[in-house]
């Protein structure tokens, strides 16, 4: 039996390997954190076990800063290491010349994506990466916590600083001692500019660079807001958010000792998770308004593609599973398993979905809505336009430099960043 | 003459090999300091001349540094590179020579304690800036613990966050890692003085403070120069310590750190290039000077 069973696997294995004529070894690039590697490398595999491929897991790094940086110099000494990668909203315009044009692949998938994540994909007509999951900044807050103390769900950064500084000094007399209001991203990398773009555009003080290409950051409301969210370090946030990524807020959250988050959708699925101490405590909402001329609630557009490297050796194998991962079933098992917010307007009406993420459908005007870090106007020079802005913010809430100084020197290094042109 | 040419022929492998490998990348990076190229397209790049020095937008005389050449990324990335490397190689060197000192005293297990000694050393730089890292850390750091548990800090402190540490706490983890490094150099130096000067010095009733004046520290000056040389070296082109450990900002970037950032992050290989050969003349330039500081007061004390 055991034998007869052993003969049909090699059988098989031998069907497979002769009916995918050109089995190829391709290696995809998935995020680093548990949920994506688990889910990306669990459905490339699938995939690569039916069609006859094999498919090799590359951990990316999980700072998105970091992960550019090796992905520029992988293209740029045109390494075939890579076939399939994960790249983030903001980089079709810095990877341009090295991907792929998808459109004789899809044979019109991208048809059934949220058409503003396409436009964003597709540069000078070729469809550079196929939507994988889209994303924007939410507050995460604890339920429990909300009704212990008697406090309404926060509309804006005053109150929720307001409720963030109560429930810590109550829960902090109660004799939890490294209990925090809040944590977010602070530290130095592309993170902090999605958490300042939230709080300067919700502050209706625009985008740092607006879409004609003419820097706008030099303006009161968002020197207002920085100083806003300088104020919450070391009051109701740890200092030491000034080092935080995703994980490391996570952490802190997860280990229930922080009453706000803001994070990304996938810290859903994890908090919700069958260990983890604040499962059904935990509420998402939109972010928070702030206040003044323009105020409204802002979250950053995030996400990310998947793309397949021009120098890859397998170009039709790694374009097939591309279009197998981004498609409607995968995107909703991620989205049932991972929290992972699908690209595929159809699937927020999906009843299964819903169920395992109630706060999707709720939300899904945040994700249509979420604002575009300046990554189109100013396209190979993004990257060092997000490092400005984010040093900037780093200098004002580490209290270096109040916000109106800091917005002022940024707008003078964003001119010398530009220089003739973007 | 056929001797000379036989030489040659014999060197020719060895010279083709070193223009290959040292050659070569140097004379790239001196053309690329010298144009406009992306790290997108590396054939794609202009000659600029001097801009990425001296233009509008190069690293010295910047018309974009309104608040001076100090407050640019540039000038803050050589002051944070000198603050480290005076502050941990003078650190270093002096808790190195006490090490040294107690390790060359007859003791029992003395050869365990000199091997156990090297660990820190023998750690690669990257496992114990991830490891420090961690026990520093505000939140879950066995360091923070202890601070709060002994009641030395009343709340927890993010020594690689907060800018006002985040430079020290590099410079602390440096330290911890190179002591064994300056202890081995100068221990070797200390094996080699005499014993009979010292016997000489315990029969006349010398007060060891004085033989450590007078005697030891004379006699090992110079390996104990070059060991500060080398450290000092070393120093000046920090990079990973700081970029595992700290948020990455421009408040502790350190030269190496802003080449990096130039040429990776922000793909600008021309700019970057050119940060990169001013490091290096930089570095030049210091190691000789202090050569000859050193050297000047070696020769006042032989007069």
């Amino acid at each position: 039996m055991a034998c007869a069973r052993g003969l049909a696997v090699v059988a098989a294995a031998w069907l497979a390997g002769a009916a995918g004529a050109h089995a190829a070894t391709l290696t995809i690039a998935c995020g680093s954190n548990a949920a994506d590697a688990q889910f990306c490398a669990r459905y490339a595999q699938d995939w690569g076990r039916k069609n006859g491929h094999e498919v090799r897991i590359y951990s990316a790094p999980a700072s998105a800063t970091d992960n550019l940086a090796l992905l520029r110099q992988q293209f740029a000494a045109k390494s075939d290491k890579l076939d399939v990668l994960t790249i983030d909203v903001v980089w079709p315009g810095v990877l341009k010349d090295h991907l792929v044009d998808l459109k004789p692949y899809s044979q019109g998938a991208e048809s059934q994506h949220f058409p503003a994540i396409v436009a964003n994909n597709t540069i000078g007509g070729k469809l550079l990466g196929m939507p994988w999951y889209t994303d924007a900044g939410l507050l995460f807050y604890r339920k429990d916590l909300l009704e212990k103390y008697g406090l309404a769900l926060p509309k804006t950064w005053h109150e929720m600083a307001e409720a963030a500084r109560r429930i810590q000094d109550g829960e902090r007399a109660a004799g939890a001692r490294d209990f925090h209001g809040y944590v977010f991203q602070g530290r130095a990398y592309e993170g902090l500019t999605c958490n300042a773009l939230e709080w300067v555009a919700s502050y209706g003080g625009g985008t740092i660079v607006d879409a004609s290409g003419k820097v706008t950051i030099h303006n009161a409301q968002a020197a207002r807001a920085l100083d806003e969210a300088a104020s919450w370090i070391g009051t109701i946030a740890p200092r030491g958010v000034l080092n935080y990524g995703e994980e490391e807020a996570r952490g802190v959250w997860q280990n229930g000792q922080a009453a706000f988050m803001r994070n990304w959708p996938y810290a859903w699925a994890m908090s919700q998770a069958e260990d983890s101490v604040i499962r059904g405590k935990v509420g998402v909402a939109p972010l928070p308004a702030g206040d003044g001329e323009g105020a409204r609630p802002a979250a950053t557009l995030g996400g990310w593609q998947l793309a397949v490297s021009k120098y890859s050796r397998h170009v039709e194998a790694a374009a097939a599973l591309v279009m197998y991962l981004t498609s409607a079933e995968i995107q909703k098992q991620r989205a049932i398993g991972g929290a992972y917010n699908p690209t595929i307007p159809a699937l927020y009406r999906d009843p299964e979905l819903l169920a395992a993420n109630p706060f999707m459908g709720d939300l899904l005007d945040v994700f249509e809505n979420a604002v575009a870090r300046p990554a189109t106007p100013t396209g190979l020079k993004y990257p060092a336009v997000s490092r400005a802005f984010w040093d900037a913010t780093h200098d004002v809430l580490s209290g270096r430099v109040d916000g109106a100084a800091a917005v002022r020197r940024l707008e003078g290094r964003l001119l010398q960043t530009r220089r003739a042109k973007w | 003459m056929q001797r000379t040419r036989t030489a040659w022929l014999f060197l020719a492998p060895m010279l083709v090999a070193m223009l290959l490998v040292a050659g070569w990348p140097l004379a790239r990076t001196l053309w690329f300091s010298v144009t406009d190229t992306n790290l997108n397209d590396l054939a794609a790049g202009r000659f600029v001349g001097w801009q990425n020095y001296f233009g509008a937008y190069g690293l010295f005389g910047n018309a974009g540094y309104t608040e001076g050449f100090w407050a640019g990324d540039w000038g803050i990335s050589i002051a944070n590179t000198f603050k480290f490397a005076v502050v941990s190689v003078l650190l270093e060197t002096a808790i190195g020579l006490g090490v040294a000192l107690l390790l060359n005293q007859e003791f029992r297990g003395r050869a365990l304690v000199r091997t156990a000694v090297l660990v820190p050393w023998a750690i690669p730089t990257i496992v114990s800036a991830k490891m420090w890292g961690w026990m520093l850390n505000d939140q879950y750091g066995v360091v923070n613990q202890w601070l709060v548990d002994w009641g030395v800090v009343a709340q927890k402190i993010a020594f690689t966050a907060e800018p006002a540490y985040a430079l020290w706490t590099v410079v602390a983890v440096d330290v911890w890692k190179t002591i064994p490094f300056m202890a081995l150099l100068i221990l070797a130096a200390l094996q080699t003085l005499p014993r009979d000067i010292y016997e000489a010095a315990r029969v006349d009733g010398v007060h060891p403070l004085r033989v450590f004046w007078r005697i030891t520290l004379p006699l090992i000056r110079l390996p104990l120069m070059v060991a500060v040389v080398f450290r000092l070296l070393d120093a000046l082109r920090v990079f990973d310590l700081i970029f595992v450990l700290t948020s990455n900002s421009s408040a502790t970037i350190s030269m190496s750190g802003f080449v990096r950032r130039e040429m990776i992050d922000n793909g600008d290989l021309g700019f970057g290039s050119a940060a990169a050969l001013s490091l290096t003349a930089i570095i030049f330039i210091t190691a000789v000077l202090f050569l000859r500081a050193a050297r000047v007061r070696l020769a006042e004390d032989t007069r």
